[in-house]
Order: C-alpha cells, then structure tokens, then sequence
C-alpha cells in the first residue's frame, strides 16, 4: 500500500447522494482476480455511452478532471455492495482522497485498507469545496494528512477527523495483518479459553 | 454489570484484544468465501507464504458467476469460468472445505450457511459479500468485509473493528393478508432511509418479527445493509432452535442442549440501552415495492410515483428526476397496472423453500402473463430439490415460469441472466440501484408473492387482488 501524507490534486465534484459501489464498478467488471486495471471501468455506466464512447457531460470525462486525484461528493458514498473492487477502481483511476458527508461503513473501511483517505465533512462545505473544484484546472485541493487540514485554492483551511491507527497506517503505508499477527499469542489464548468454555462449537470438516 | 443488548453480548464475548484506540481485535467463528471477492486474498496470503490459520472454520461455495442454466454443460463465459476455476484451485491449495458447482449443498452463499447449520446463533460470521448480515437472522453477528479484510481473517481468524452503536427496531402487531417478511423490511428501509442505520447494529424486535419464520427473519435481516447497518440481528428463540437442531454441521446430542443453553443467555437484557429505536405498527404495512433506483424509494403497492417538485433541496430534486427518468416512469402515475417484461425470484433475500412456497400458491392454476418472462431460481441444491419433492416446479413450470439451477443470477447479473436496457423487472432482490440487474435494466423490489403476481398479471399488482 502507497504511503498517504500531503496530496495536491484536482478535486471532481460529482453532487449526488447514495452514490452505491455498483454505479463506481458494476458488477460485470468484477470477475477479475487482480486488483490493478479497473480504473478504465470506473463509473462505467456513466461514463460510457451505450456504444461505448465516452458520455461528455460526465465530470471525469472532462478537462481537468480526468487527472482528478479527489472525489467530492453528497451523502452514504459507498453504500451498497461489499465489494472492494470500487476503492480499487477509484484508485487505479488515480482517486487518493474521498470527500462526502457521510460513508457507507464497508467502503469507509475498504478505502483505508488501500490508501485512500476518506474525508467526512459537513454538507455545506462539502458543496463549497464543490465549487472549488468547479474554479478550473489550477483549483487544486491539498490534502495535508499530518496536520489534517483540507487547505482550499484560497489558502484557507478546512480541519477533519481522522481515526489515530488509521491515519498511522496511511501514514507509514502498513497492511494491517503483520500487525494484528503481533497479537498472536493474545489469539491463541482466546482460542483456548473458548475450547474450553464452548467445547460444542463444531468444526467444518468435510467427507 | 450493566444490562447489555444481544449484539454487546455476542461482541465481548469475542474481543481478543481492545488496542489503545479502542479498536478491537475481534475473533471470527466463521469465514464464508465465494468465488469474485476471494482471488486477490488467496494470492495476497500466497505472496507472504501465509496459510489460514483455521481451514475448519472456512468453507467456500461458488455462487455469484454459476449459470443457472443445465450445469452439465462447460461454462461459456470465459472469465466466470476463470473465477470459478481459480476459487477451486485456492481451496485446494489452502485446504478449505468446498462446496462445488455440481453438489447438491452448492447454492447462494447466504442460503448455504444456515441450511448447512454452519452459521449457528451467537456466532461472528464474515463474508466478502455485504448480504452476510442475513446470517443475523440465527442470532449472530454478521457482517459483509472487503477483500483485503477478508486476507485479514484467513491470516489471523481476527478482524480489526470499532464497536458498533444499537438501534433497536420494533414491529408490534400482526401484519395483514398479502404482507410478508419483505414488505416489513421494505417499510423500515422506507422509513429510516438507505443511511438510516449507518454505524449501528440493528435488533429486530417485535411481536411481528418474532411470529416470523426463520426464512422471514433471514430476508428482515438480509436487508439490513440496503438500512445502512453493520450488520442485523434477531435475538434467538424456540424458532431458531428448532431450525438449527438436526441440521449437518450444527452440534448433536448433549452438544446440541449444551449449545442452546447458551444461546438462551444471548438476548438482549431487560433495560439494556439502544443508542435509537425505531417503532413501526404491523397493521400499517401494506404489500410495497420500489419506484425508483434506491432501495428506500418505497411505496405501498396501491400509492403513486411521488413528485420531485415536492422536493426542496435542488441537488435531491435532480436526483428524484433523473430515477423517474431512468425508471421510465411519470410523477404521480399510479404504480399499480405497470407492465413488466422480467419477473425474477430468487437472491439470498428471497430463495428459500418458503419463498417459492408462497410464489407458488399464487402462480398455481394461472398462467405467465403474455410477453413476460419469469425465472424462478432457487437459493441451494437443497432447496431445490425439496421444491421438486413438494412438486413446486411443477406448479411453476405448469404456469410458464423457468425452473433454475441455484446461484445469485439475476440479482446482480454477473453470470447471463441479466436484462437488456430499459426491461422492467419485479424482482425480489435487495437492489434496484442503476444497471444491478443489466446495463439499462429496471427493477423493482418486491416480496416473492407480489412477484408472483405480477407475472400472472404482466402488471405490477396487489397481490391481495389474487389471494
């Protein structure tokens, strides 16, 4: 996982609420078993036109968004569908930073574990980073995870939260199982202790 | 100590570690694996020459991509077959127990698991899949995960997690004729909204959730996650007791009574505190369906297409317009007497044997309507051929409707069974989001029995019309 500290990019502001994770990939895109090359497929239905050329009213379709290194959007980003390939697709995109009222927990939780930092804002200023965002190719957006701070194109700057472990994880760019693998004495002894206690619990094991 | 609810129960009792931050470790009992979210954890593990660390608390099934189609036959769609051959490379190499595509236990991932009594009242349960929650309907506590979670749990049997807030939702009172299981859960998600339960474990309460069978409970709770919840529970009783005894994996005997005793300990106690509770009269809900591309857009199947000039917010107006556009239908016109193209019946919502049961007490001695094309795909082997042994398929296909190999199929049309742009479908799935079913294609969501209906009638109907 890429390392995530200060991010300078264009921002797309794509105004919708309930964007769900198969409107970011649908689903036939999901019968591949890599993690790379799904940016081409990301929002492919609104992207692409039945024929499959490219629809120009769509935000990632124009200039400059199509280098957009943050998303904007409206409230429940995410929701729906578990599947991790929408991080993956907004990733391979070049999407680093995701910015929204509110997130869908499973997609909140799939982006950290690919280094993609959402951002919960209130409303209001998620529509003025919009507008920004709509200011043209030198509205650039900094993203300043160390210090927390969105700073905007007028040099002001905007304070959010962010999860301590988890703004330690994006700094260093650590996957999270050699760190849950510390614990592994800890694991063991829950094993035990519940063996114990719960000697019923069944085994799946097959003929 | 305090009073707790069920889901505090079922998580500290599974908390390995709480780390500094509060996050905890929490101890996963069962993994579910399928074959779409499962080929990049396999090859993360194989690249750190990880192994699971418990093969016998696994067990994988291939359900998204299978067609629904004679099984006899090779897979046409060359990157489905590759997925499907993968997962049965991995579980080899890993070792994990394996339901395959031609076994009569292969079916719907979240059919399989409480058929199975591999999922079990108590338990914490993962997928990689975000209907995992149906699983809650025993009692447990279960989630969908990504992919990079799901490595997690293979490498460690743990995953990282905050504890969720509690919502309780009530349903007092007894629902109508025509009123199922899916018309409660369409009415709550109507209520509280797509984000409604966001951060929050949802307890389903209530006398009318309690008179519900295990299959009702599951599809309440499999639509948990359309609510925004973690995850969906119902506190376990004398119904799910009497489901899981005799099942394959559940505990036998002496195990079995030793199990159940403490199961009885899990609900939730007298004065435990709900974080929000939500309260809904069964005698209000009526058989509903959706009108529009997100599951809370629902309607009574006897209202009207509501009107975004009712809409204040601008950027809300837009999106209501452009649902009416893509759904191609008219502010205000009434729902009921829309014509439909697909009817489909099936999905880990609605696949169960008592799912088709009561499809088919409306579809018997009637005929698919004209031009319409009505796929009943059931959610395992099992279920399938009790259907066959109850002689349902027979009353399906004596009425027009196709009778399928089990699989996700149509819910999300990721193997053919997708609909073509601008086909309009009753379906008794879990989403209507844009292009879920087929680029183009038009869902709407409603219970088995409504489905049934409206394949008889070629129409979006009240069902109560046909009882």
């Amino acid at each position: 996982m890429d390392k995530f500290t200060v991010l300078t990019a264009v921002a797309a502001p794509l105004p919708e609420e309930n964007i769900d994770t198969d409107k970011i990939i649908p689903a036939r895109f999901l019968k591949t078993t890599k993690r790379s090359g799904l940016g081409v497929h990301a929002f492919d239905n609104m992207r692409y036109r039945p024929d499959g050329s490219e629809n120009p009213d769509f935000v990632l379709n124009q200039e400059p968004y199509r280098k957009a290194g943050i998303l904007i959007t409206y409230d429940n980003l995410g929701c729906g569908s578990s599947r991790e390939h929408a991080p993956w697709a907004l990733l391979d995109f070049g999407i680093r930073c995701v910015i929204a009222p509110s997130f869908a927990d499973i997609f909140n939780n799939n982006c950290f574990k690919n280094g993609i930092l959402p951002i919960a804002l209130p409303r209001a200023v998620c529509t003025q980073l919009m507008e920004d965002a709509r200011m043209g190719g030198n509205a650039r957006l900094t993203i300043d995870l160390p210090r927390q701070v969105v700073v905007r194109p007028d040099g002001s700057e905007v304070p959010f939260e962010v999860d301590p472990l988890r703004k330690k994880l994006l700094l260093e760019g650590l996957d999270d199982i050699g760190q849950t693998l510390q614990h592994e004495k800890s694991i063991t002894a829950f094993e035990d202790r519940r063996a114990r206690a719960q000697p019923w619990i069944p085994r799946i094991v097959l003929d | 100590m305090a009073p707790r609810t069920l889901f505090d129960k079922i998580w500290d009792s599974h908390v390995v570690e709480t780390l500094p931050d509060s996050t905890a470790i929490l101890y996963i009992d069962r993994h579910l694996v399928h074959e779409v979210t499962s080929p990049q954890a396999f090859e993360g593990l194989r690249l750190s020459g990880r192994r699971l660390r418990h093969p016998d608390a696994t067990i994988a099934v291939v359900d998204h991509n299978v067609p629904t189609s004679d099984r006899t036959l090779p897979i046409t769609e060359a990157d489905s077959r590759n997925q499907i051959e993968t997962l049965e490379r991995n579980v080899k190499e890993f070792g994990v127990p394996y339901f395959p595509l031609l076994s009569a236990r292969q079916g719907i991932v979240h059919v399989v698991g409480p058929e199975q009594g591999i999922s079990l009242p108590g338990m914490t349960i993962v997928c990689g899949d975000s209907h995992t929650s149906t699983h809650g309907a025993l009692g447990a506590l279960a989630f969908g995960i990504g992919t990079s979670e799901v490595e997690h749990v293979m490498a460690t049997q743990t995953i990282l997690q905050k504890p969720a807030k509690n919502m309780k939702v009530v349903v007092e009172g007894q629902v109508g004729p025509g009123v199922t299981a899916k018309d409660i859960m369409l009415a709550i998600i109507g209520h509280i909204g797509t984000a409604g339960g966001t951060g929050h474990v949802i307890e389903f309460a209530g006398s009318a959730i309690r008179d519900l069978d295990m299959a009702g409970r599951m599809t309440v709770c499999n639509m948990s996650i359309e609510a925004g919840a973690r995850a969906g529970l119902v506190a376990p009783d004398e119904t799910t007791f009497e489901y899981v005894r005799g099942r394959p994996f559940a505990p036998k005997g002496a195990a079995f009574d030793e199990a159940v005793a403490y199961w009885k300990t899990l609900a939730s106690d007298e004065g435990a505190h709900y974080d929000r509770v939500v309260e809904l009269r069964a005698e209000d809900i009526t058989p509903v369906l959706t009108w529009g591309t997100s599951p809370e857009t629902v309607i009574p199947v006897t209202g009207t297409v509501p009107d975004p000039a009712t809409e204040s917010d601008p950027s809300r107006r837009a999106q209501m317009q452009r649902m009416l556009d893509y759904m191609g239908l008219e502010a205000g016109q009434k729902i009921a007497g829309t014509p439909v193209d697909v009817v489909f019946i099936g999905s880990c919502t609605n696949s169960r044997i008592e799912d088709l049961r009561a499809a088919a007490a409306i579809a018997a001695g009637r005929r698919v309507a004209p031009g319409v094309r009505a796929m009943i795909v059931p959610g395992s082997g099992i279920v399938k051929a009790q259907a066959e042994e109850e002689g349902l398929d027979k009353v399906f296909l004596d009425a027009g409707f196709e009778w399928r190999e089990a699989g996700c199929s149509m819910c999300l049309g990721m193997n053919p069974d997708r609909l073509t742009p601008g086909q309009r479908c009753a379906s008794t799935s879990n989403r209507n989001f844009e292009g879920r079913q087929g680029p183009g294609g038009r869902t709407h969501l409603l219970s088995p029995a409504m489905a049934a209906a409206a394949a008889v009638t070629g129409t979006l109907t009240d069902v109560r019309e046909l009882i």
